[in-house]
């Protein structure tokens, strides 16, 4: 009897207040997504444009959480996601969007769109479809719980290669020397 | 600002002439310079930096590491509340907000009029007579609501510090029980003259060398072990700074006493100053050091002028100075360096960095100080108790020494009592008591825990209490705080990660980073909105500073919470908001800035709190 092929992992990826980076760096592992297919498949994801993601094993996030659509999206992904990763600087400290957390929200809104020269016709967008900005810009792991963490700005993607190979082959993820730098 | 332009210029030149315009007394030259002008303005650096020639952001990165050196104005009048929670459990919280209400001033801020500045301080060591403070630098103890009110009309009244009543500034010694040190009534003198007549058989070495290898050989005998916390053979420190190669040799008395929860040093400072030099000269003429020094931590700075008076009084008996005791060649001084709150600097590489002028940073070990001590030369850095007791150990011989104490822990050691006891304070035993027995003799009742050697101690719960204090079992440098069933121990410990939080050094990463991180997680579980999750990254926060912190702060910042959880776990389980994870803070609040600048309040424009 042959035995049943074993069932592919299902991964999800998004970004939140992030600039995509991460993802690029994500494509960077090349000739070797062939092999990556082989073993997962993709759920939500850029890659898909599936725009709701269900029950995966493997979430990757890259960037903060800087509005309230963030922290749906983010709860979205813990709820479905049996391991969640923060890859990248921004998802792990907040990275550049947080540069605003120094300011005050309102004295930001008011300096884009109501002091400055612009296209916003003197008011703030209040728009219900558009989501709210919070107050400070958030690292992922102080809103949901988050398993690991892939540093970097962005990682390389022999880091990200290294990272899933690990975790897909069942091995507690070690980045060693070279795929980390902080230079 | 023309006033203190002329205060600084009257103060510099004789203040730099004292300390040799040397750079290397920096520490000493900015904590002068600030008991004049009340702190250290701009223009006094500059002029600093143009005599002593050094660049002015040496002495900023010197003068803003120690926490009583101010590059600002903080107030005629700077009060500083001991923040152990010792002080606490005895309502310091309550008095210091009594006091910043009658001041008008908010804790941490200057009062608008310049008058008065109000905040906390690590442990200050009076934490058997407390709640105490310090202001501008002097101690004072048994804060009650009336005193404090008395302290805050003196404040309004601009009454200089030296006419506020005397009975402020007492500090007792509270010593409840004694043994080999506290009952000595040793002449000054008598332990040198006993080793000046040893000798070694056998030995080829001119008088000096010989007297030397027979002191060293008489302290590794005695098994007398440093008495700081660590619990070093003394003799072989000794051995090792006389043997290693140098132009000078050099002793250092470490009375940095930081540790919260501990002051016998400051009663054996007080009471037995003349046994602490003798000590220090004991060891000078083992290792061949001509020049000592004690290292008082600034809380005690009160001590300064009764301690110089001892060791002028030393020096008109001979047994300072030249020629010691007739001796031709011992030769030998103290000079005392006063620190400036850092608790970091109780470390010896970190002490020794802030004697030489610098920022209290620990340095890599090894080198040991015993051969790159002060200014790279070998160097013998001892606790005040370890000098006692090894001048002891001279005087009644090292058999009979050993004889006291444990096999491995020899002597005697002071316990410093405090917390919920009716009568907390100093007691000596020989090594080998029981956590149990101290309880009944200070008259502790419904003990709950005790917390051994400060923060970065053990925490003993009362399925312990028959351990035993001494190197076998549970080492101490001395603290004991007794915590009685009414006390959340949950509390205690956050106290102790604040306290290091606010005393990491900030050198290296993990524990600067590690610290506070520890800090926000317990402030977290303490504002209820905690999880399993935190706990277990309590666990692995302890690995990461375990592994890789530079020095013994970082290492044992988690013990507090470690030790609590082990014991004391539903103290933190009852503030457990769920066993899912939990924001630290409120999601829907961080957009209501947000709400009121685009002035929705749809649905979209909230968010739950709880994750659905």
């Amino acid at each position: 009897m042959i035995p049943p092929a074993k069932p592919k992992l299902r991964i999800a990826t998004t970004s939140l207040a992030g600039c995509f980076g991460c993802h690029m760096s994500f494509l960077d592992i090349d000739e070797r997504l062939f092999p990556l297919l082989d073993l997962v498949e993709f759920d939500r994801s850029p890659l898909t444009d599936i725009k709701h993601c269900g029950p995966c094993d493997i979430g990757l996030i890259e960037g903060g959480v800087c509005n309230a659509e963030n922290v749906h999206v983010l709860r979205e992904f813990r709820k479905n996601c049996k391991t969640l990763i923060a890859i990248g600087a921004c998802a792990i400290n907040g990275g550049l969007p947080a540069q605003r957390n120094h300011l005050d929200l309102g004295s930001c809104l008011t300096e884009v769109y109501l002091t400055e020269p612009g296209l916003a016709h003197g008011h703030i967008p209040n728009d219900p479809e558009l989501p709210l900005p919070l107050d400070k810009v958030h690292p992922l792991h102080e809103v949901v719980k988050i398993d690991y963490f892939i540093p970097g700005c962005p990682p390389s993607g022999d880091a990200i290669w290294k990272f899933l190979t690990d975790l897909i082959a069942g091995k507690t993820p070690e980045l060693g020397h070279g795929l980390i730098k902080y230079d | 600002m023309t006033k203190q332009t002329h205060r600084h210029a009257d103060c510099l030149d004789p203040i730099l002439g004292r300390y040799g315009h040397d750079a290397s007394n920096l520490l000493q030259i900015l904590r002068e310079l600030q008991e004049c002008v009340g702190y250290l303005p701009a223009v006094s650096i500059t002029c600093l930096a143009e005599k002593l020639a050094i660049p002015r952001a040496r002495i900023e990165s010197v003068a803003s590491f120690y926490s009583f050196l101010h590059l600002q104005a903080h107030g005629e009048y700077r009060v500083l509340f001991s923040d152990n929670i010792t002080d606490r459990m005895l309502g310091s919280v309550e008095l210091m907000q009594s006091m910043c209400r009658q001041l008008w001033v908010e804790p941490g801020k200057v009062s608008e009029d310049g008058l008065v500045s109000i905040n906390t301080t690590s442990c200050t060591g009076m934490c058997d007579q407390g709640p105490a403070l310090l202001v501008n630098g002097r101690a004072i103890t048994r804060l009650t609501h009336q005193r404090v009110q008395e302290i805050a009309q003196l404040i309004r009244n601009r009454t200089p510090l030296a006419d506020w009543p005397a009975d402020f500034f007492r500090v007792e010694d509270n010593i409840r029980r004694s043994g080999l040190v506290l009952d000595n009534r040793l002449v000054p003198g008598e332990v040198l003259r006993a080793a000046l007549s040893m000798s070694v058989r056998g030995s080829t070495g001119s008088p000096r060398t010989e007297i030397g290898t027979a002191v060293v050989e008489a302290i590794k005998q005695s098994g007398l072990r440093g008495r700081g916390g660590a619990g070093f053979p003394t003799g072989l420190k000794w051995e090792a700074c006389r043997n290693a190669q140098g132009a000078n040799h050099y002793v250092v008395c470490n009375a940095d006493e930081g540790e919260p929860g501990t002051f016998k040093d400051r009663v054996l400072l007080t009471r037995q100053a003349d046994l602490v030099f003798e000590g220090m000269t004991l060891c000078a003429l083992a290792i061949g050091a001509k020049q000592g020094f004690v290292y008082l931590r600034g809380e005690y700075r009160y001590l300064l002028e009764p301690l110089q008076a001892v060791l002028q009084q030393r020096r008109d008996s001979n047994l300072l100075g030249r020629n010691i005791l007739g001796q031709s060649g011992f030769d030998f001084d103290i000079a005392i360096h006063l620190g400036a709150g850092a608790y970091i600097c109780g470390e010896e590489s970190a002490l020794i960095e802030s004697l030489e002028g610098k920022r209290g940073v620990p340095r890599n070990r090894p080198p040991f100080p015993v051969t790159h001590g002060y200014m790279q030369q070998p160097t013998a850095v001892d606790n005040v108790e370890t000098f006692c007791q090894a001048a002891l150990a001279i005087h009644m011989g090292a058999e009979n020494y050993k004889a006291i104490g444990t096999a491995k822990s020899s002597g005697s050691k002071l316990i410093s009592v405090s917390g919920d006891c009716p009568r907390p304070g100093i007691y000596e035993y020989p090594f080998g008591v029981s956590v149990r027995e101290i309880l009944q003799d200070c008259g502790a009742v419904n003990t709950r825990a005790v917390q051994i050697s400060g923060p970065s101690g053990v925490c003993v719960a009362e399925h312990e209490f028959d351990r035993r204090l001494g190197f076998e079992d549970l080492p101490t440098a001395g603290a004991f705080m007794v915590f009685d069933d009414s006390r959340d121990m949950f509390e205690v410990a956050r106290n102790y990660v604040h306290f290091f939080a606010h005393e990491s050094c900030g050198f290296c990463t993990p524990c600067r980073v590690g610290t506070s991180m520890l800090k926000q997680t317990m402030d977290k579980i303490a504002a209820g909105l905690g999880t399993q999750y935190d706990l277990s990254e309590v666990e692995n926060l302890d690995h990461v500073l375990q592994t890789t912190s530079h020095c013994g702060l970082g290492r044992t910042a988690c013990n507090p919470v470690l030790h609590t959880l082990k014991y004391f776990r539903p103290a933190y389980e009852s503030r457990l908001k769920s066993l899912e994870f939990k924001p630290a803070f409120d999601l829907d609040g961080a957009l209501a800035r947000a709400r009121q600048m685009t002035g929705r309040d749809d649905a979209g424009a909230h968010l739950k709190t709880e994750a659905t």
